[in-house]
């Protein structure tokens, strides 16, 4: 027993191995726009993962501080620190902005104020692809590598130089910009701080008001400018849970006695897939869709047309006395091979192109699992197409 | 013959085939032990050492003088003149400014007049005094000699009473001018020390520097008009310049008066200036939560700015010898410190150590958590990775994650 649909690929296989190489790209980018989507979820996830909290602690009425904008005075955390069932709890702040490196390029990224001068507190980067955590308490930094910058590189972050002294990795915003991690109050600073000439400004003004620049009354003025520079607002406080504690009671104590907003891991997970990353999931989802139904209706193109050139030697068999089930067996088979091989190949440049896109893509395997069953599934529904039109040749056509 | 040709040229393709799918299983399989989900994880790992770690406190601060005045009227006055400005080196008790006087000059001519009016009514006593001495004694001899006549019974006692009345008049009459005449006196004593008080206040409008030191504020103009405290002036020691530095209170363990210290200006980044820890604040800031420490220049360097910010970096005593890792070795594992200590098998194990003084560089001493699984020198322990590392995984060593990654803060 020969395999009939190994002699004819034999036969032009250069032309099947294309053919499935073409196939393979457009399989690898459906599976490539798969692992951005899954790369988007994650990001989410890693946000929340790398925060290490169990609870998130901001602003009243507000789903802050991913989602919106929150701002709390920064000794709130004590108060959290004395409720029953809170571990530990530290204050954070995010601000995503302009970084600029070294060589003067600007990278987008999230500066996270994190209190750098106790162990470990929520919110931390974890663990460190090279370099070191941050010693000093002011002016160093420790950046994602998808940053660009090197150990020891000074980055600017509004008027201040800082060291890159650490590297970490996947620590990233939900939006994916890689997050650089400065002490807090460098944080506090570059956050809620103005620039020179606004404070100059902002002086001038305050000065030329009578109500704070009374004759007579020296001292006023420079207390009132004082306290237009100071800032002691972080955007949440992360709350890591004592042992034992249930995070919706803890949660609950806490909206009812410190009058803010709080959110379980659950519920910011809710806000960050459902509320913050939706559109962009969607519009990547749909696209998905879009791609499969090309993806798929071209694997059926190729297949048709690859019978159809075959038609005469078809009415050969066919002549000759070769079965229906034979006939129709080896276009399935070649369908299918056409499908395992752009299925390896498109796997493989999935894999090989993920590192080098600018945001994260995650590759799942079960969506790799998934893409398999559905080309072969593709691939054998195509066939039936050509199989049916291989079927009606008329023997007679093998001669006329 | 063509038959076994057929078939050689069908193995020839066979072979080629199989090459070719060979080559396609090896680059999958490569590609997923490389990249893919059995790709082990990478990691580098550093050796636990025996050494001693140099902890040390980094601050923030501000130079500030440690002796500054302010220097204003004790009155409300007009500013006259002001003879410094700012920059210019002042001696103790030289003349920075004068206050507009407005009458007191004239206020002084007054009572110089008025000085010179009561020294002539006590001259004018004075004489008063004598003539009812005068009066006084020729009342006395009347009286003398009226007795002697009394007594031979010349005239009668009714003159004789008459002379008595006239003397004791005239002695009321002494009283009286004496009176006057110290009254006069005591007018004179008021109106001289009037006039001092008023040469005073007179004085104290001229300010004078308290101190040598330099000028740093012109703070009022002549003309301007300024309340009684207010400062025309400021005045700094520029020998007394210190570092008014906040230190972090989690990080402020430690600190104490005469530990070295290094300074780094704004201005110079590049040059370090000893200093030393000359005060350490009773109060600490409750607020931002750091505590304040003043650090002295052990000289001032030349060119700084009373404002200026300044890094500070506190040498606190080396710590005895024990184990020393990098901070970024150290892991959190459940809330408790630890490392991931590399087996024989190349599989990590979970170390719990607690965590004891630590250097700016991230060197970090440790110390054994549990005696069963205590970490010993030499040890090879997970320092940077890929992933987060769990127990029993599959690690590969490599010298640095990233390019450029393997110095590491520890060993610089």
């Amino acid at each position: 027993m020969i395999s009939l649909a190994g002699r004819d690929i034999l036969h032009g296989w250069g032309k099947f191995v294309l053919t499935g190489l073409g196939l393979g790209l457009l399989i690898g980018v459906t599976l490539s726009m798969a692992g951005i989507y899954r790369g988007m979820v994650d990001d989410a996830h890693a946000l929340l993962d790398n925060s290490g909290a169990d609870l998130w602690v901001v602003q009243q009425d507000t789903q802050g501080p991913y989602a919106e904008s929150s701002s709390l005075k920064d000794d709130v955390v004590r108060s959290v620190r004395g409720m029953p069932g809170v571990g530990r709890a530290a204050n954070v702040s995010y601000l995503t902005m302009q970084v600029r490196g070294e060589d003067g390029q600007d990278v987008r990224a999230m500066v996270v104020g994190f209190e750098s001068d106790t162990e470990a507190p929520p919110g931390s980067p974890v663990h460190l692809v090279a370099g070191r955590h941050i010693t000093r308490s002011h002016y160093e930094a420790v950046a994602d590598v998808k940053t660009g910058f090197v150990l020891g590189e000074r980055i600017r972050i509004r008027r201040h130089d800082y060291t890159v002294v650490g590297l970490a990795r996947r620590m990233v915003s939900s939006g994916g910009d890689p997050m650089v991690f400065v002490p807090l109050k460098d944080a506090q600073e570059a956050q809620f701080l103005k620039d020179n000439d606004a404070i100059v400004n902002d002086r001038a003004r305050t000065a030329a008001n009578p109500a704070f620049n009374r004759p007579g009354q020296p001292g006023l003025l420079e207390a009132v400018q004082a306290l237009q520079t100071s800032s002691h607002s972080v955007n949440a406080v992360l709350v890591r849970l004592a042992p034992g504690a249930a995070p919706d009671e803890v949660a609950a104590e806490l909206r009812r006695w410190k009058h803010v907003a709080v959110f379980t891991r659950a519920e910011m997970e809710g806000i960050l897939v459902a509320k913050l990353i939706a559109n962009s999931a969607k519009q990547i989802g749909m696209f998905l869709v879009i791609l499969s139904v090309v993806s798929a209706a071209i694997v059926a193109f190729i297949i048709y047309t690859m019978t159809m050139g075959k038609l005469r030697e078809i009415a050969v068999l066919k002549l000759i006395g070769t079965h229906n089930r034979t006939i129709a067996g080896m276009i399935l088979q070649q369908a299918l091979g056409l499908g395992l091989i752009g299925f390896v190949v498109g796997k493989v440049a999935a894999t090989l192109w993920a590192p080098f896109f600018p945001k994260y893509v995650l590759l799942l395997q079960r969506d790799a699992l998934t893409g398999l069953g559905v080309t072969m599934g593709i691939c054998a529904l195509a066939s039936t197409v050509a199989i049916r039109a291989a079927l009606r040749v008329d023997p007679g056509a093998a001669i006329g | 013959m063509k038959h076994t040709q057929q078939g050689r040229v069908a193995w020839g393709r066979r072979l080629a085939l199989g090459v070719v799918a060979l080559a396609v299983i090896g680059g999958i399989a490569f590609v997923m032990v490389r990249s893919g989900p059995l790709a082990p994880t990478k990691v580098t790992v550093v050796q636990v050492r025996q050494g001693t770690v140099q902890p040390a406190v980094f601050g923030m601060g501000t130079v500030e003088a440690r002796r500054s005045w302010m220097v204003g009227p004790t009155v409300a006055s007009r500013v006259l003149r002001v003879v410094v400005d700012v920059g210019d080196v002042v001696q103790a008790g030289q003349l920075l400014a004068e206050m507009d006087p407005v009458d007191l000059d004239q206020r002084l001519a007054a009572l110089d007049a008025s000085l010179a009016r009561a020294r002539s009514a006590q001259v004018a006593a004075q004489a008063q005094v004598q003539d009812a001495t005068a009066r006084q004694q020729l009342s006395a001899g009347n009286l003398h000699r009226n007795e002697d006549l009394a007594r031979q019974q010349f005239i009668s006692s009714g003159a004789l009473e008459g002379r008595q009345q006239e003397l004791a008049s005239a002695n009321a009459a002494l009283q009286a001018a004496q009176a006057n005449a110290s009254a006069a006196a005591q007018d004179a004593q008021r109106l001289g020390a009037e006039r001092a008080g008023l040469v005073q206040q007179r004085g104290s409008l001229s300010l004078r520097a308290p101190a040598a030191g330099v000028v740093t504020t012109r703070e009022a103009e002549p003309g301007t008009t300024v309340v009684a405290g207010q400062a025309v002036l400021r005045l700094v020691d520029p020998a007394s310049l210190w570092i008014k530095t906040r230190i972090d209170q989690g990080r402020a363990a430690g600190l104490a008066v005469g530990q070295p210290a290094q300074v780094v200006l704004r201005s110079q980044p590049g040059q370090a200036h000893a200093a030393t820890v000359a005060r350490l604040e009773l109060l600490a800031d409750t607020v931002t939560e750091e505590r304040l420490a003043q650090v002295a220049f052990a000289a001032p360097p030349p060119g700084v700015s009373v404002g200026e910010l300044a890094e500070v970096t506190v040498q606190l005593p080396a710590t005895p010898k024990g184990l020393v890792l990098p901070n970024a070795a150290v892991q959190r594992n459940g809330g408790q410190a630890g490392v991931w200590r590399l087996g024989g098998d190349g599989k990590p194990a979970w170390v719990p150590v607690t965590l004891g003084a630590s250097g700016l560089d991230g060197a970090v001493q440790v110390h054994r958590a549990d005696e069963r699984a205590a970490l010993a020198e030499g040890d090879r322990v997970v320092q940077h990775s890929q992933k987060p590392v769990h127990a029993g995984m599959r690690l590969q060593v490599v010298e640095a994650l990233v390019p450029g990654g393997s110095e590491t803060g520890a060993e610089k």
